[in-house]
């Protein structure tokens, strides 16, 4: 993919709705041009930028937690057969829930500040995360492991040497897939019992103050923020994890 | 150099592979390990490297029972020694990278270790300079293997550890890395312990050879073998006539 068919995707995008939003002529579809004023003005003036820093906060402490604590676990897993058979199970059983149904069981518990939402992608990352790294851990070759150890290396340069670089796509990976579905359910979580993020600014937006530019300009802040976690772990990606680019 | 003493090895839960077993080789002797699939080759492998501990009996090394791995036994195995994430030349000088991390204490890395060793002489020798930058997955399995053989000797062991290293190989290239170690061998005046089940690299490797049967292995059949290492000892009807002793005991204990 190249950036100047990425870059005429655009273009087209914002051409369709250009031509829409003057055919349909509803306050409820306004132009590009005015969306994207109300989103400059609601950087400008704090408004809009406030809410997508509290989002974005949320998403970030959510991703941190997640991998800190399910990549060692996942690594556990994967060298431990006793463990993981035990574990398993579980993991099987919960893995496909889809995490947005347990929203308002998590709002219920942690009530309205930053922690229910930070829990609630931290759910969705942590299983994506662990499953990925102990399949990882547990594929790395015994034989590596040997001929590592006989080069010297004890506990904690095999995990510098071997499981660290070896978890690291794994951990991309993860994040690549659900980051997605992180923000999405962020959106929902905020849509409910709270006065900040970009879920509460696009429903206040559009449904008390009926602006619907600033509603579109919520809209694009979220897309751009999925955007460009997306691409900013595959960014990440390729810089960390070059011999998966080689050829 | 090496000594075994009354070894007894077994998995946990199985019958052992080994059993009061005794063995010992001298420093400088290039010997090798032959056997059917299963006799228990890699294991005594393993329990030279100090990778694994006997259940019963002693592995002397140098004087000194084995515990751990040994700064100056090196180790190299048939396939996926090489880690998939790193360069040809990061992977030779993983080792290095290893003992600084550590540091000289005696454990990790010998107390001598000066971290001034370079690796680019091992390079150019191996000819690995050309593909210093490719990962693993993308080099020939000879390159990979010549790989494995500098970072071990950038290590400047005493005692080098081979398990079937060329077994993957197609026959001119395992045919030039056989050569290379017996090269490396009489210049580094290096033990070299390699395991097989190909009775022609044993022929040809092994100035001494151990012949292992199906577990549990009580005692040592040793088979000398003066014509190793020479030149040419390929062409030569004691070659011959040595494979043909050696398929007819891996016959006779099967
Ligand atoms: N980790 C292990 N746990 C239990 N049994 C094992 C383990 N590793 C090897 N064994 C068993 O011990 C025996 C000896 O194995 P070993 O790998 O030493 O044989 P080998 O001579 O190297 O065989 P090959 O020529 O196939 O490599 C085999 O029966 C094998 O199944
Ligand atoms: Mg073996």
């Amino acid at each position: 993919m190249r950036r100047r068919d990425v870059i005429l995707a655009l273009i087209g995008i914002a051409v369709v709705w250009q031509a829409l939003s003057k055919t349909l002529n509803l306050p409820i579809l306004p132009p590009p041009l005015a969306v994207l004023q109300a989103f400059f003005k609601g950087l400008e003036n704090g408004d809009l930028l406030q809410h997508a820093l509290a989002s974005l906060w949320r998403v970030v402490a959510g991703t941190a937690l997640s991998i800190a604590l399910a990549a060692p676990a996942g690594l556990v897993l994967g060298q431990s057969q006793q463990l993981n058979r035990f574990f398993s199970p579980l993991i099987y059983l919960t893995y496909p829930i889809p995490k947005v149904v347990l929203v308002p069981i998590v709002l219920l518990f942690f009530g309205i500040g930053d922690l229910p939402k930070i829990i609630l992608i931290f759910m969705i990352l942590f299983f994506q995360i662990l499953v990925l790294v102990r399949d990882q851990a547990a594929n790395i070759r015994p034989e590596l492991i040997q001929s590592v150890r006989s080069l010297g290396a004890g506990r904690r340069a095999l995990f510098r040497f071997v499981y660290l670089p070896a978890s690291l796509p794994a951990i991309l990976t993860a994040l690549r897939q659900s980051v997605g579905t992180a923000v999405a359910v962020l959106y929902v979580a905020e849509l409910f019992a709270t006065q900040r993020g970009l879920g509460y600014y696009i429903y206040y937006s559009g449904s008390t103050l009926f602006d619907y530019p600033a509603m579109y300009a919520g809209i694009l802040a979220l897309s751009l923020m999925g955007v460009s976690l997306y691409f900013g772990v595959d960014w990440l990606e390729r810089r960390w994890c070059p011999w998966l680019y080689a050829n | 150099m090496i000594r075994l003493e009354a070894l007894t090895y077994a998995y946990s839960n199985h019958a052992p592979i080994f059993e009061a077993f005794d063995w010992q080789a001298q420093r400088g002797e290039a010997w090798v390990v032959l056997g059917p699939s299963g006799c228990g080759k890699t294991t005594l492998l393993y329990l030279l490297a100090g990778l694994r501990q006997p259940t019963a009996g002693r592995v002397i090394v140098d004087g000194q029972p084995l515990t751990r791995p040994r700064p100056h036994t090196g180790l190299i195995l048939q396939d996926y020694g090489l880690l998939p994430w790193a360069t040809v030349r990061q992977n030779v000088e993983l080792g290095l990278r290893v003992r600084l991390f550590y540091g000289p204490d005696g454990k990790h890395a010998p107390e001598d270790f000066r971290p001034d060793v370079d690796i680019l002489p091992w390079m150019e020798r191996l000819g690995l300079t050309a593909v210093q930058d490719q990962y693993p997955g993308q080099i020939s399995g000879g390159q990979r293997q010549r790989a494995a053989i500098a970072r071990t000797l950038a290590l400047q062991p005493d005692l080098l550890l081979m398990d079937e290293p060329f077994s993957s190989l197609d026959a001119p290239t395992r045919e030039g890395l056989q050569n290379l170690t017996l090269e490396l061998w009489s210049e580094k005046k290096l033990t070299l312990v390699v395991v097989t089940h190909a009775i022609e690299e044993a022929a040809i490797l092994g100035q001494k050879i151990l012949l292992l049967g199906l577990p549990p292995n009580r005692q040592a059949t040793i088979i000398d073998n003066p014509g190793a290492a020479q030149a040419d000892f390929r062409d030569t009807a004691d070659y011959l006539s040595l494979c043909r002793e050696l398929r007819g005991r891996m016959e006779s204990n099967a």
